[in-house]
């Protein structure tokens, strides 16, 4: 009767003490993010005005402000949103819809979940392969919209696939019971109804795409433009590379505009997508399907 | 015999012409229209056949109750009326099933032309994410009807017969989620008359609702009956028993068998004196 | 009752033609885009191929992968890919011991410990993490990690495999502790329940029967966190000094495959043969991502159809 407490109490211990490590491990986590969050805001907002916002860079990046490179990147994702979301969102209604159970599924399921973690440096090269010299579109806003086109359309495909199947089957049955074909159904009643799903993880997606930089590096992006990109086949500036350009290519530059283009740029990317992400979340706790 | 050749040639002649859906709903029509006959049909998910050796006839402008303990495959039957198992897929339906003589199988038919004259309501309520007025017009839309004051006259004739009409008539606009679980229930019996259907199927259309939108669903239903044939299926004896004409009794013995049907025939006459022992033991609560 | 003017078979077969053929050409619309994933990846890998024929031909696939040096523009030039790759090893190396303790660890606390409204903190701070870009991650690094790690270890650079690799495990993290949490979750609570009804704490429930039970999933999230770390470019071109000698320790500046292309790319003649040797790199690279995803995915399957039933 002794020895039970006794191992009753240790496993309290290494239960309390595995608690504390595990619990550490959150804390550096929730630790780290806070940091990066907390510094950006820190260091940046104090760079940011609308002077910075909408002016030019001037005295080789070490003055002025970033408005081309802001409008460069809202033209390049605006482009890669207008090529990605039709065909994600056809590749997701394939999924959820009309895909067999066969081999030939798996393998595109395979095939998503692949490039997915195919790097972002190699969808460069695999850009300025194809879209840059084969079809020689040059380095170009085109090229790199279908670069980050293929890199955003693994979310794409599988968050419309996932709003899709959230879609009870039954509302399926009702219109095709109605005598509406196949497609009618998932365009009048199956998509709308998934709609906010499709959105936000559309915006996950294009997000992410907007903060990438290998890619762009060596499919379009520039180091300088004096004037805005004025049709596909210009050359653009964008924040990504930015800021890449000046934390490492330009000596000198005073650090509110360093930090404030990272500043921007997170705000941009991080701050839209996790809306998104937060809005996802509600929505599905909401419908009551 | 004669009356079913005449039927075969009828059909014949207009096989899904517009005629028939006007003919349903027309008031006091003395043709007979939306009569299934379903001749040795049997259901198999992929090898294993569940349903086999059914043969009835379903009479036009009567309500047939399709009875049995649960699993025993009235839902697969019933979806068998407008082809809805083709959406399952690995689901083979064998031996002939006809809608006023015309086989529904037959190559040539195609099942969307076949779901406007058969429509279904299902279990639970499930109107589509869209208003009121969307959800009962959405058949019509489909059917290619666009003239607004030609919809709006569908609607509230749909939504009369449904028996929703008072409750709604003024909220048209309104989201199909803010009704209650019954008034959902009727959106969908609504929707589903609006495509003019000949036939309506029901697969347990009360069973997720209070007693009380049960009564409304089953005075619509008993309002519908000589305008519309209607098939349903349902757990609750004394519902059948209440609403139907004619009952089919199915019974799948054991799980290596299909079930089969043991009995159909007048409810009055199968609920009082039953031919068959198993429907006697089912009717009086003895199993299932 | 109204009854509405009906139309002539005619018509309704017209209308169902129509609709048929209308159906066949959005099914085959969408069949295609359905097969469009497909299509890319082996494009990725075709037009890879393509493009390092050269490199392959001239300077041979064995020569690159066991090559010691690299020179790419020196005379003679010498392309050995051994200083890129085992760069790249040492950094994701370095991310490896960050990120699978504290991945792992966090993922475990997360699912076994916490409270729901920790979770859900947990969870947007994740996203947050994720959806911070990697160049972001760079800068940082080059403003905070660089001038801490040349004075914390005494170093003349504080450009370093370690400082590359700390930024990676922090950028990994938020693949590992979501597909990890997602695994942790998935296993039933009965089990959980069954555990702790035979007296066992919380802690020996977690050690003893979910993670075990789990561990496919989390062998998956350590996958794919690794296939991130390998294949990121960014924060490593940025951080690591791209030194292309072969490391002999964490201390010291490398080169990864990675941020060789993306720091070459710029400066080579396309269609030469530096060209082509990047598109080598790049196509190695490829190969290591697609098996270690691969991996991944086949374990995360497996472990989908086992919770199914």
């Amino acid at each position: 009767m002794s020895v039970r407490p006794t191992r009753a109490r240790r496993a309290r211990l290494v239960e309390a003490i595995m608690k504390v490590v595990t619990g550490a491990c959150v804390a550096l986590v929730i630790g780290t993010a806070l940091f990066v969050l907390g510094k950006i805001v820190a260091a940046g907002l104090p760079g940011i005005s609308l002077d910075f916002l909408f002016s030019k860079p001037g005295m080789g990046m070490r003055a002025g402000g970033i408005f081309p490179v802001i409008v460069g990147t809202l033209m390049l994702v605006a482009l890669t949103a207008v090529l990605v979301l039709p065909l994600g969102i056809m590749a997701g209604i394939y999924l959820a819809e009309y895909a067999p159970r066969n081999l030939l599924t798996r393998i595109v399921r395979l095939s998503i979940a692949n490039m997915a973690g195919v790097p972002s440096i190699v969808y460069g090269l695999f850009g300025l392969a194809v879209f840059v010299l084969l079809m020689h579109f040059g380095k170009s806003l085109l090229a790199s919209a279908l670069t980050l086109t293929c890199l955003t359309l693994p979310v794409v495909i599988t968050s419309t696939e996932e709003a899709l199947r959230q879609v009870p089957t039954d509302l399926r049955q009702a219109a095709l019971a109605l005598g509406a074909t196949r497609w009618r159904a998932i365009y009048k009643v199956v998509l709308p109804a998934a709609a906010p799903g499709i959105v936000t993880g559309s915006i996950l997606g294009l997000s992410r795409a907007a903060g990438e930089t290998a890619p762009i590096l060596v499919t379009g992006a520039a180091f300088f433009l004096p004037t805005l990109p004025n049709s596909v086949f210009s050359q653009y500036m964008s924040l990504p590379y930015h800021l890449y350009v000046l934390a490492t290519q330009v000596p000198n530059v005073p650090p509110e505009i360093t930090w404030g283009t990272a500043f921007v740029l997170v705000a941009g990317v991080s701050v839209v997508s996790m809306i998104a992400a937060a809005w996802r979340s509600v929505q599905r706790r909401k419908v009551k399907w | 015999m004669v009356m079913s050749a005449v039927l075969e040639e009828v059909a014949m002649e207009a096989p899904f012409s517009g005629t028939g859906r006007s003919r349903t709903y027309a008031e006091g029509a003395e043709e007979i229209s939306g009569s299934f006959s379903l001749t040795d049909v049997s259901v198999a998910y992929g090898n294993e056949t569940v349903i086999a050796g059914v043969d009835m006839l379903v009479p036009s402008r009567a309500v047939t109750a399709l009875i049995g303990p649960s699993g025993c495959g009235k839902s697969t039957l019933l979806r068998c009326f407008n082809r809805m198992n083709d959406e399952i897929g690995n689901v083979r339906v064998g031996g002939t099933i006809t809608l006023d003589g015309l086989d529904i199988y037959q190559k040539s038919i195609d099942p969307v032309d076949l779901r406007m004259r058969v429509g279904q309501v299902f279990q639970r309520p499930n109107p589509f994410p869209m208003s009121i007025y969307d959800n009962v017009a959405f058949g019509p839309r489909t059917q290619g009807i666009r003239k607004r004051e030609e919809l709006d006259a569908i609607i509230e004739d749909a939504l009369r017969d449904a028996a929703l009409w008072e409750e709604v008539q003024n909220h048209l606009k309104k989201h199909a989620f803010e009704l209650s679980g019954g008034q959902q229930q009727r959106l969908c019996i609504a929707r589903a008359l609006a495509t003019r259907p000949e036939v309506l199927l029901m697969d347990e259309p009360a069973s997720a609702l209070d007693p009380i939108s049960t009564q409304q669903i089953e005075d619509t239903i008993a309002e519908l009956k000589d305008r519309v044939t209607i098939v349903i299926v349902t757990h609750n004896m004394q519902q059948a028993a209440r609403i139907s004409d004619q009952t089919a009794f199915m019974l799948r013995e054991s799980m290596d068998q299909p079930a089969h049907l043991v009995e159909v025939g007048d409810t009055k006459r199968m609920f009082t004196n039953p031919n068959d022992k198993r429907t006697e033991s089912y009717i009086t609560g003895r199993f299932g | 009752m109204k009854v509405t003017p009906t139309e002539t078979a005619g018509q309704r077969l017209g209308r169902t033609t129509r609709r048929r053929a209308a159906e066949s050409v959005v099914r085959v619309l969408i069949y295609a885009a359905g097969l469009l994933s497909i299509v890319i990846l082996l494009a990725i890998a075709v037009f890879l191929f393509v493009e390092a024929r050269r490199s392959i031909a001239e300077v041979g696939l064995g020569t690159m992968l066991t090559g010691t040096k690299w020179f790419p523009t020196g005379t003679p030039k010498i392309f050995g890919f051994l200083p890129l790759i085992i760069g790249s090893l040492m950094v994701t190396g370095v991310a490896l011991v960050v990120f699978v303790p504290v991945g792992i660890g966090a993922a475990v606390y997360i699912s076994e410990f916490s409270a729901g409204w920790l979770k859900e903190v947990t969870k947007t701070v994740i996203e947050f993490m994720a959806a911070v870009p990697s160049v972001v991650y760079g800068f940082l690094g080059v403003a905070v990690l660089i001038p801490w790690v040349k004075t914390a270890f005494g170093l003349t650079s504080g450009m370093t495999a370690l400082t590359g690799g700390l930024v990676l495990g922090v950028m990994s993290l938020p693949t590992v502790i979501s597909i990890s949490e997602d695994a942790l979750h998935a296993v039933p609570d009965a089990l959980r329940q069954g555990s702790l009804a035979l007296g066992n704490t919380r802690w020996q429930t977690a050690y003893k029967v979910v993670v075990p039970s789990a561990s496919s999933g989390i062998f998956a999230g350590v996958m794919l966190g690794l296939g991130r770390a390998i294949g990121e470019t960014m924060a490593v071109l940025m951080l690591t000094g791209n030194a292309a000698v072969i490391p002999t320790n964490i201390f010291e500046s490398v080169r990864t495959m990675t941020g060789t292309i993306a720091a070459e790319m710029g400066e080579v003649v396309f269609g030469g043969l530096h060209y082509s040797v990047l598109f080598s790199v790049g196509l190695v690279l490829f190969g290591i991502t697609f098996v270690i995803n691969l991996a991944a995915d086949l374990v995360l399957e497996r472990q989908r159809k086992r919770w199914r039933r």
